[in-house]
């Protein structure tokens, strides 16, 4: 093994049920190097992660730690931590209710001679830790007390003070904010000098370009290529991960889609708010458009439309639709207004994971008709038999499961779900997200015929470029408000400057 | 070996399968006390009344069954237990009686005597099964408090209740009109009717109304099904309401029964044998789909199990020690880790059968 | 710039926690205040009063500190009361009808202890069956098995064993607080050596909570599972031993209550679950776990023990109200606790 290396794993390979997971896969990790590992959804990141920390049994390969002769066999992830490879997951897997210190030395804090614990010990290694990390917490107080950035970061203090050499980081960004990211990347840099090996996974290309050194692409459970990151510029990081050119994806707007301005108003919110994710703001959606919602993460996007739809009620404000004032108190009542909501999480507050496919497309048209009114058996097969033919999707039968689909499948059962109430205003909340290419795309020309049709679509999505392809306007969101509105030609520079905060009020 | 497979997993397996058990060693218990086998079977007709066996279960398992319908409901929709209906069961007695017979007095022989009429009483004891079945919903629904932590409260308190409603004295009510509700219409036991009466309204609701999907899906994903346009909490509350409901039917059906408020007998352990049944009915505990016809077979099943243990001279305060022997194994036959563990199994036995053939 | 907004957010925090302890306590004091002034004529204020809570509850105070341990894994027992009963009923039959010595009968009530916990938490931790289920199992399982030993209402006498008898009849006096009784004698307050049991158990169960890992690892496991897996706490094992905790004290429980009551019986203890379940709620335990200890328990059950004192004192009010008052404290801290989850979830 070379001099430099902490991490090898040669010709890995796994079967999932039907799939090949992972197929003769090769990875790398050196020392002192920030390695991101790069994928479309369902590319095998996460399966490579799994095997390498021991959660997942692979086949065949083998993988060898810098420091210890012969392959490496984990069986958990205590047996990696062992070898000295710690992940630290999106989702903090840490314990509210302990102090940091307590989350820290869990599981092996320091003894007395009476085999005790040694608080007094602990408290000061644990101080000793956070101060060399320079993250500013008092570890005496419970976890819960801090910000999930913070929480991020005793977790990865934990994981290094446990001597790894490989640190994965399983998109820990994702629920962070700017600042927040900023203060990670320094931690992150800081471990690099100290040769700490780490495998950064993500989905947010700019964040890549900024601490990366080296990208490792797997497409489809193989592996494209390793890269360094100056030899991969973002467009031909993008085409290896989708294993097409960028510009195949061409515009699928049709001429002369933009914003009439002059088109009757859907829905007209006046000062609408929920405390503590969204303030204040007022919003007019116009018939047969498609409103893009943007906006990082976190920026209240989610929460203007579940302000509007009622999921989280909203507090202040007045809300019109079709020119008429109405009272939103909880879905059902927006529903009643001709509205439906596809929520962002599919799995939690999407499908219905053990009720078919039927029940789940005819679910929320049987729940505007109530309870009483039920759908006879041979209408819900027409309706079921309908989407599924329209949509495609592709199941083994209308009375199959729905957690047996794949989730490109689901998402369309979802879609048909609203589709099926004949919403005069549909709610696109991150439609898109873990679905192949070909959905996406799918999915984007359906939103375009829809507005066509009439209806007015309200779209969110974390990609730019599928926001860019399918909107004729977009509102702009920072900081939990609404700062301002785009429409005519809308290009990336600036949607990113509205952003980002520069030229947004106009 | 596929048939066999295809059989068990048949929805109604769980609950057939322990129905024959059941049966198979009545009968072989028959055989070898010298009856003959047919013996548990045997209807006779005495005085005009349908009599034997057979007929005893379903006339003692009324009240499980009747338990059965709302616990199948509640274990659906909130993935928890309602322990509360066997104390509500008796409080819903004790109101009723209390009502009939005014505060304070413990006998009445005739209809003269009654402070109230009995149908005052009747939907007193419904009205307070409702109200208990709220209460429990309400925690559940609108307070998400753990089920089986929310019926605790009046689990304990319902049957102090009722002993307080009742002066601390056994209300006896000796007039045929009451009595009716756990004798005999005619030749068949007044039980198996109001079960049979309470199954049929039921499953006529679940199979015309979109209640049932509602309930499921409700148990399956609540936040989806709030985002679809359903109201989870009072879904959720309705069925907690349709079990006191039922609670307070079961507690007019053994109070009657023995024509009286005994405080500290009347469904006495009966959560266990409600829950039970669901469970033998192959329903998850987990909550989600559910099965209501599987429920009533497994409430007779678990009748049966009491009946042939009362005939086998096992006195009645040790067939609990069965009964939770019953539960546990059903329970962890369940249990995710114990499939994984059988799927696993029969995987490396197919294996090794394959090497075998391949050899 | 951020340290001084998180001290903030953070004294406000532990004050959500705390909080309920501080209202239990003030609790506690207030109806015992109350007690002392309606009933001082009947001897309510006598130190001996206090000291009969604990003499009374001996049993329920070892019971309620193996449910906190039980209910901090997010879990909950409700096999303590049968297995009271069963406990009870061992004793007194192996003493009397099977002429066993005190002291071995003892031991195999703890060694039945012990295996029930071993049998419920190992359905609990290794087959993940819902804890509920599994003790109310438990439940009925262990109060048939004292029908099983006997339905008979039995009474454990000096003839049945001398030992037991004076173990349970020994009296430790304290050296002040006496009072003068009627003959015109000071009598000195005293305790039994149950108090004695109950209080060793209630600080060895403290100082395992805080100082110990597999304490911790109970607070760990209360806080989330799955964290505590990752961090590579061993769960299943943490929910076994907590479940064998909980019965073997429970078994500890059984014996100080039986050397209370001197009896036996089929029913006897039914509805200690529900006591020693209220509690520890009431003593500021979560039921969604993670949260609690046990000095909060104690004063649970000293307020389970004041309401039964003063009901028992005032002579007129039925017997099922301390039952009803229990019951509507414990809905009381539910809701309680319900609404600061509520609005903790809204701070965030």
């Amino acid at each position: 093994m070379e001099e430099n290396i902490v991490l090898t794993a040669r010709g890995i390979s796994m079967t999932f049920p039907g799939v090949k997971a992972l197929d003769n896969v090769d990875f790398t990790l050196r020392k002192g190097e920030i390695h991101a590992l790069m994928g479309e959804n369902g590319a095998g990141k996460s399966t490579l992660i799994k095997c390498l920390t021991g959660i997942n049994d692979f086949e065949s390969g083998e993988i060898h730690v810098a420091g210890i002769d012969g392959p490496v066999k984990n069986r958990n992830t205590q047996d990696a931590q062992k070898v000295g490879i710690s992940t630290v997951y999106q989702e903090v897997n840490l314990c509210p209710n302990l102090s940091v210190a307590e989350n820290l030395y869990i599981g092996r804090e320091p003894m007395t001679p009476w085999r005790t614990i040694d608080r007094r010990t602990m408290n000061k290694k644990a101080d000793e830790l956070v101060k060399r990390l320079d993250i500013k917490v008092d570890v005496t107080q419970n976890l819960e007390n801090y910000s999930l950035a913070i929480q991020q970061m005793i977790a990865i203090a934990r994981a290094v003070d446990m001597d790894c050499k490989a640190l994965i980081l399983d998109e820990p960004t994702s629920s962070l904010d700017d600042s927040e990211v900023e203060k990670l990347f320094k931690m992150m840099l800081q471990l690099k000098e100290h040769g700490v090996g780490i495998v950064f996974v993500t989905h947010f290309l700019e964040q890549v370009y900024a601490v990366c050194d080296r990208i490792t692409v797997l497409r489809n459970g193989t592996l494209v290529g390793e890269y360094p990151v100056a030899e991969l510029p973002r467009v031909k990081l993008v085409a290896a991960m989708m294993g097409k050119d960028f510009d195949d994806l061409a515009s699928i707007k049709p001429e002369g889609f933009t914003f009439d301005a002059e088109a009757p108003l859907e829905i007209e919110a006046k000062g609408l708010s929920h405390k503590g994710t969204i303030k204040p703001f007022d919003l007019d959606i116009h018939k047969g458009e498609v409103i893009g919602l943007t906006g990082l993460l976190g920026s209240g996007r989610s929460e203007l439309a579940r302000a509007i739809y009622g999921a989280d009620k909203a507090q202040t404000g007045t809300l019109k639709v079709a020119g008429k004032a109405a009272k939103v108190n909880q879905p059902i009542d927006a529903m009643q207004l001709g509205m439906g909501l596809l929520p962002d999480d599919r799995k939690a507050e999407g499908i219905i994971g053990d009720l078919s496919v039927r029940e789940n497309i005819i679910l929320a048209l049987q729940a505007k008709r109530g309870m009483f009114n039920q759908l006879s058996r041979a209408k819900q097969e027409e309706i079921a038999d309908r989407y599924i033919d329209l949509l495609q999707i592709k199941t083994a039968s209308r009375e199959t499961p729905i957690k047996q689909l794949s989730g490109g499948n689901q998402q369309k059962a979802i879609l048909a779900r609203w589709l099926a109430t004949d919403p005069n205003f549909l709610i696109l909340d991150e439609p898109t997200r873990g679905i192949d290419i070909g959905t996406k795309t799918e999915i984007q020309k359906l939103i375009i015929q829809l507005a066509g049709e009439g209806k007015s679509i309200m779209f969110i999505s974390s990609e730019i470029e599928e926001m860019l392809r399918t909107c004729n306007r977009m509102a702009v969101l920072r900081d939990g408000a609404k700062v301002g509105e785009l429409d005519g030609e809308l290009t990336q520079e600036r949607v990113m400057a509205a952003i980002a905060g520069g030229a947004s009020d106009e | 070996m596929s048939n066999l497979k295809k059989l068990t997993q048949k929805r109604l397996f769980l609950p057939v399968f322990c129905m024959i058990l059941v049966l198979c060693i009545n009968m072989i218990y028959d055989l070898s006390i010298g009856h003959h086998f047919y013996n548990f079977f045997e209807i006779t007709m005495t005085n005009g009344m349908l009599n034997g066996r057979l007929i005893n279960i379903l006339n003692r398992g009324s009240e499980v069954a009747i338990l059965a319908i709302g616990m199948t409901l509640v274990v659906s929709a909130s993935a928890g237990t309602d322990i509360s209906v066997g104390s509500v069961m008796s409080l819903c007695a004790s109101f009723c009686c209390m009502l009939v017979a005014g505060f304070g007095v413990s006998s009445v022989s005739s209809a003269e005597e009654f402070a109230m009429p009995l149908a005052v009483g009747l939907i007193g004891a419904l009205l307070m099964g409702c109200l208990c079945g709220a209460f429990n919903g309400g925690l559940v629904a609108y307070l998400n408090i753990q089920p089986m932590v929310a019926t605790l409260i009046l689990w304990s308190a319902a049957r102090a209740i009722g002993l307080l409603l009742c002066n601390n004295l056994i209300v006896y009510i000796r007039v045929p009109e009451f009595g009716v509700f756990g004798g005999y219409l005619g030749p068949i036991p007044t039980p198996i009717v109001i079960a049979a009466v309470c199954v049929a309204i039921v499953s006529v609701v679940l199979k015309k109304t979109a209640l049932g999907m509602y309930i499921q899906s409700v148990g399956i994903n609540k936040k989806a099904s709030r985002i679809a346009g359903l109201n989870s909490q009072r879904i959720i509350f309705l069925c907690y309401l349709i079990c006191g409901l039922c609670a307070g039917i079961a507690g007019i059906v053994a109070s009657s029964r023995i024509t009286s408020a005994d405080s500290n007998n009347i469904g006495l352990d009966l959560e266990l044998d409600a829950i039970l049944a669901v469970a033998l009915g192959g329903n998850s505990l987990g909550g989600g789909k559910f099965n209501l016809a599987g429920s009533i077979i497994g409430a007779y099943t678990i009748q049966a199990i009491t009946t042939t243990m009362y005939n086998m001279g096992v006195p009645s305060a040790v067939t609990p020690v069965f009964k939770a022997v019953v539960v546990i194994v059903i329970v962890a036959v369940q249990a995710p880790p114990v499939k994984a563990w059988f799927k696993k199994r029969s995987a490396a036995k197919a294996l090794a059968k394959k090497e075998v053939a391949s050899a | 710039m951020k340290q001084p907004a998180n001290t903030l957010k953070t004294r406000k925090q532990m004050n959500s926690n705390t909080m309920l302890l501080v209202i239990t306590i003030i609790l506690f004091v207030v109806l015992y205040a109350g007690g002392c002034v309606a009933y001082a004529s009947k001897g309510f204020t006598t130190v001996q009063t206090f000291l009969n809570l604990f003499r009374t509850n001996a049993g329920l105070i070892c019971v309620a500190c193996g449910m906190t341990c039980v209910m901090l894994t997010g879990g909950i027992d409700i096999s303590v009361g049968s297995i009271v009963a069963l406990d009870c009923m061992l004793l007194a039959q192996g003493m009397g009808e099977w002429n066993m010595s005190a002291p071995v009968m003892m031991l195999l009530v703890l060694v039945i202890g012990l295996a029930f916990g071993l049998f419920m938490g190992f359905c609990v931790g290794y087959l993940e069956i819902q804890p509920f289920i599994v003790t109310m199992a438990g439940m009925f399982f262990a109060r048939g098995m004292t029908a099983v030993i006997s339905t008979n209402q039995l009474s454990i006498t000096a003839e049945t064993s001398q030992f037991f008898y004076d173990l349970a009849n020994f009296r430790i006096y304290l050296p002040f607080g006496g009072t003068v009784n009627k003959a015109g004698k000071l009598v000195m307050p005293y305790i039994g050596v149950g108090v004695v049991v109950a209080l060793v158990v209630l600080v060895a169960i403290f100082l395992v909570l805080r100082y110990t890992k597999f304490g911790r690892s109970l607070y760990a496991v209360g806080g989330s599972e799955q964290s505590a897996a990752m961090m590579g706490l061993d769960v299943k094992k943490t929910k076994l031993k907590a479940y064998v905790l909980s019965s073997f004290l429970c078994s500890i429980g059984g014996i100080c209550y039986c050397m209370n009551t001197m009896s036996a019986s089929v029913s006897q203890a039914t509805g200690m679950e529900m006591d020693a379940i209220s509690s520890a709620v009431i003593g500021g335990t979560l039921l969604t776990g993670g949260v609690g200890n046990v000095i909060g328990s104690l004063f649970g059950v000293l307020i389970n023990g004041t309401i039964s004192t003063i009901v028992k004192t005032n002579g007129k009010l039925a017997s099922s109200w301390p039952n009803i008052l229990t019951a509507i404290l414990l809905c009381f801290f539910i809701v309680l606790q319900s609404v600061f989850a509520r609005v903790r979830a809204k701070n965030k």
